[in-house]
């Protein structure tokens, strides 16, 4: 329980309607979009207006040694917001505010809270883009998604989250308020912290100003489907489109178990029996992307698809991307829980990694459908299972730890996009070593000796 | 088990949320408040909560289940299928049970069940306005303003109670010279206290298309407010006595012309019904011929479309939740309007967004509602139309209330009002 004067200290800064401290409502952020994860109740959740309540409330937590879990919209899938010591959720979310779009240095500058999908519909209005699109772009905040480093379809050519973030205000562990960074596209001034708080998992600082870059939007797209009755062949037909010079925006792969829940699904005339497909887009100039397509087109034919079809209108594009886009929800309704790994590999391991998750599935005699971002290698090996069948779910733990002991033998990382938070923290020593791990602790202690901030989260505290 | 029995009823249901926080990206309530509890997700894991143990219903809990204006916009947006209008019901349905009912609606609730309650008060009408309401300058509908604050607010405009009901302006029967059909109307309340343009709208249309009209007098209110507020032996006792009114008078089909009647028929008193097995037969055998009226103009009859006259109007449609996810019905309203010469159809932005009105919610949490009508209204002031069409009288106060309050200007009608303009016009 939380000593009377926290709760006093934190009304007398916010006011009365922005600190929660009934049961009903602190019981619903005890959890976040993360799979067969234990809930803690926090003691107050509090949703500050300004950075300057921000850092007030940092100072109170330091003050009264209490934690703080900073929350965008609790979609990660890693239990980076459960309040695991009870103590204090910080929401991010009434700091809403799309501060700029500024046009002559491709950059805009937001509040944490402001949701991706609003931060794009306010760029198109200038015909600029924000990338980073995860499949959570209409939920999650900025701020989240930049303390993930999220990735999402177009990360392949346009790369992902830490490559749009120029600048940041943060608040300090120590409740002082620091930024890095601006507009400038070169900036070699001190250590590059921007880079260090992106990914942070909100264990360094809390975000409280964001600049991002923009960049033109596209001018037209182009989508196509291959088909493949092996997949060793659609491996090797996703290295050699690389090969050929071409950098499609998005290259995606779905698994046999993948495809045929999605058809059931959608029927968006995927073959049921096919082993893996692969969907593509190519953007940018109108004349390019035309060339690119049919470039696409024969080298997948070349490497052996059994069916390659470049999609004519924008109906049949959205048939295919429906179909991308339903795996998750469609594997979701088949059993009630849903383990969601992004284990990662180097693009070339992928027929490997494929191969070895399917080999997993067989030995523990689980239910697992693969489908990613097979551009990037980044593959989401989903296990359907019931967190309430208990011997069922020690299969599942197993064959996770054995997913991740593949990715890294075969040169990869335990995480593209989803993040360490708790979910991943006991697997840090596999891919760092011990002497990494403890390096890690050391950043983490510099910036915040007391461990106030998102506390075991990423980093172990021994 | 239906989901008014007991809240065991729906621990599949809660399995299924993944806790994806989908439903973020359309919930009306959560895009104003921004708390975790306003958006089914959170509603969802405090049903679980309250099933495993470890939390209680407790008031508090009630009033956290009161918000929601039931608009289902997050089953639609739901990865794993949801049915979250089931949860809700569930929820509200083991919070009078434990907790009994919140006083505003006690009220509103005791007053519809007693109908005859509710027509003395007609008469009494123009005395209890004046005291209580007075005129809110406007246009088109009579629409009053609250004079005190009685709890809900000053802000909400209230339609002046009709001069005679519906039910009171006609026969039973409406009858016409070889009728091709006989169709049974339920009126509900609004229709037949506030609106009741709309009704004679409805029987306009149908005697124009050659359709007898059965108006039963003993018909009651829908139920729907009370079942969706978790007070469920009101609306099992409204329930029934509709079903006998209309199987009294029998009929080839029954229509709807708000959006809380057509539920109520074609989904909720069979599901409320589901232990009383004569009466189950009757509602199932009623809910398969019930139809909204405009689904009805355009699958079963097909309407004329023979002298309509040309009606000049620029008209976006408001789609009522109820009607649009709750019962499919999006596409034939707007073919109507379409076929009306002269009127051009407009969309607005988002037109499937609730208005925020959701009958009592709006009594209830009145700040809220105000805020959810608020968007709606920037996003019709925004079109440039001089009509708003939508298909439920509560969504036309919610929109009238809301144009009025902002100082615009539109006139806000039901669709079938706007085809009865036309039949009038090509006479
Ligand atoms: C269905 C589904 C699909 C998804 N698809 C993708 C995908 O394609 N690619 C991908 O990369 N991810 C994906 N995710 C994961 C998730 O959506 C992203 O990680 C998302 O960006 C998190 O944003 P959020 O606002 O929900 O953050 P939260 O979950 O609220 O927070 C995430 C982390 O950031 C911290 N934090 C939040 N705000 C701040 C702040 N202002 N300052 C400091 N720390 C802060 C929190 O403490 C936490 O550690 C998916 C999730 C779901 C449920
Ligand atoms: S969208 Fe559906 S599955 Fe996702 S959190 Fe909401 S109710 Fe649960
Ligand atoms: S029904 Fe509507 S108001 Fe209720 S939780 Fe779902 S989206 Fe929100």
């Amino acid at each position: 329980m939380l000593a009377h004067e926290v709760l006093e200290d934190l009304v007398q800064v916010l006011g009365r309607e922005n600190v929660l401290t009934e049961q009903e409502d602190l019981l619903t952020y005890a959890y976040d979009a993360t799979a067969a994860m234990k809930h803690h109740k926090p003691d107050v959740v509090v949703a500050p207006l300004s950075t300057e309540q921000v850092a007030d409330v940092v100072k109170i937590a330091l003050r009264h040694h209490v934690p703080i879990y900073p929350r965008g919209s609790g979609t990660n899938l890693s239990g980076g917001t459960i309040p695991i010591e009870g103590g204090i959720v910080l929401s991010m979310l009434n700091l809403n505010k799309i501060l700029e779009v500024d046009q002559d240095n491709l950059t805009a500058t937001v509040q944490p809270g402001v949701i991706i999908q609003a931060l794009n519909d306010e760029a198109a209005k200038y015909g600029l883009l924000y990338p980073p699109d995860p499949g959570t772009v209409t939920t999650a905040t900025m701020g989240g998604s930049v303390s993930e480093c999220s990735g999402g379809l177009r990360g392949l050519k346009y790369g992902v989250t830490k490559h749009y973030i120029m600048g940041l205000q943060m608040v300090l562990a120590n409740g002082e308020v620091i930024r890095w960074g601006g507009k400038t596209v070169k900036n070699v001034t001190g250590y590059d912290l921007v880079a260090l708080f992106t990914g942070a998992e909100g264990t360094l600082g809390i975000i409280t100003e964001i600049i991002v870059k923009l960049i033109p939007a596209p001018e037209a797209r182009k989508s196509i489907l291959a088909v493949f009755d092996d997949i060793d062949k659609a491996g090797r037909a996703i290295a050699a489109i690389i090969r050929n010079k071409v950098i499609p925006a998005t290259l995606e792969i779905l698994d046999n178990a993948t495809i045929q829940t999605v058809e059931n699904f959608v029927h968006a005339g995927l073959p049921m029996d096919a082993e893996a497909v692969l969907l593509c887009e190519v953007d940018g100039y109108k004349e390019v992307v035309e060339r690119e397509a049919v470039l696409v087109e024969r080298i997948l034919k070349e490497e052996g698809a059994v069916q390659v079809k470049i999609a004519k209108d924008d109906k049949e594009r959205d048939l295919l991307w429906l179909a991308r886009r339903s795996a998750l929800p469609a594997l979701a309704q088949k059993r009630p829980t849903t383990v969601l790994e992004d284990a990662t590999v180097p693009r070339s391991k992928i027929p490997d990694m494929l191969k070895a998750i399917r080999r997993i599935a067989t030995k523990y005699n689980l239910q697992i459908a693969t489908f990613g971002h097979a551009g990037d290698g980044n593959l989401h090996p989903t296990i359907l299972t019931d967190e309430r069948e208990l011997e069922e779910m020690k299969r599942v733990h197993m064959a996770v730890d054995e997913i991740f002991e593949t990715a890294i033998a075969l040169g990869g990382t335990l995480s593209g996009e989803h993040g360490i938070g708790i979910a991943k923290m006991k697997y840090l020593g596999l891919e760092f070593g011990e002497a990494g791990v403890a390096a890690l602790r050391r950043i983490k202690e510099a910036m915040d000796p007391n461990y106030v901030l998102n506390p075991l989260k990423m980093v172990r505290r021994d | 088990m239906s989901v008014y029995d007991s809240l065991d009823s729906i621990t599949e249901e809660l399995h299924k949320c993944m806790k994806c926080g989908n439903c973020m990206a359309v919930c009306p309530i959560y895009k104003e408040t921004r708390k975790e509890v306003g958006v089914a997700r959170g509603k969802i894991s405090l049903a679980e909560y309250i099933l495993s143990g470890e939390a209680e219903m407790t008031k508090g809990m009630a009033d956290r289940f009161s918000l929601c204006t039931t608009c289902m916009a997050c089953n639609t947006n739901c990865p794993c299928g949801v049915r979250f209008d089931k949860i809700i019901l569930a929820a509200r349905a083991e919070a009078v049970r434990k907790k009994g009912l919140h006083p505003v609606k006690k009220i509103a609730f005791t007053a519809l069940k007693m109908q005859r309650m509710f027509d003395f008060g007609m008469k009494a009408g123009s005395i209890f306005q004046g005291v209580a309401l007075k005129n809110a300058p406007s246009r088109h509908s009579k629409l009053a303003r609250m004079r005190v604050d009685v709890g809900i607010g000053k802000e909400k405009l209230f339609p002046m109670l009709s001069k005679k009901t519906l039910r009171s302006e006609f026969p039973e029967v409406v009858t016409i010279k070889n009728p091709k059909m006989r169709v049974g109307f339920f009126t509900g309340c609004m229709i037949n206290y506030f609106y009741t343009d709309i009704g004679r709208a409805v029987i306009e249309v149908l005697t124009e298309n050659n359709i007898e009209v059965v108006i039963p007098k003993f018909q009651a209110c829908c139920g729907i407010p009370a079942s969706v507020n978790g007070d469920v032996d009101s609306a099992c006792s409204l329930a029934k006595r509709n079903l006998r009114a209309f199987e009294r008078m029998g009929a080839d089909a029954l229509v709807v012309a708000c959006s809380s009647g057509g539920t109520a028929w074609k989904h909720v008193y069979g599901e409320l019904l589901e232990n009383d097995h004569e009466f189950k037969a009757l509602a199932d055998k009623w809910a398969k011929k019930s139809y909204d009226i405009s689904e009805f103009l355009i699958h079963q009859v097909p309407f004329k479309k023979e002298g309509l006259g040309r009606v000049r109007r620029k008209v976006t449609y408001h789609e009522p939740c109820h009607l649009n996810r709750g019962q499919g019905i999006s596409k034939e309203p707007r073919e109507i309007l379409k076929s009306i010469p002269g009127v051009e159809l407009i969309e607005m932005k988002e037109p499937g967004r609730c208005c925020g009105m959701a009958g009592s919610f709006s009594l209830v949490h009145p700040d809220l509602s105000v805020q959810i009508s608020d968007r709606k209204t920037a996003d019709i002031q925004t079109t440039n139309t001089d009509t708003v069409a939508t298909g439920c009288p509560a969504c036309r106060l919610q929109l009238q209330s809301g144009i009025e309050n902002a100082g615009f200007d539109r006139e806000v009608l039901h669709t079938v009002q706007i085809l009865a303009e036309s039949y009038r016009v090509g006479k």
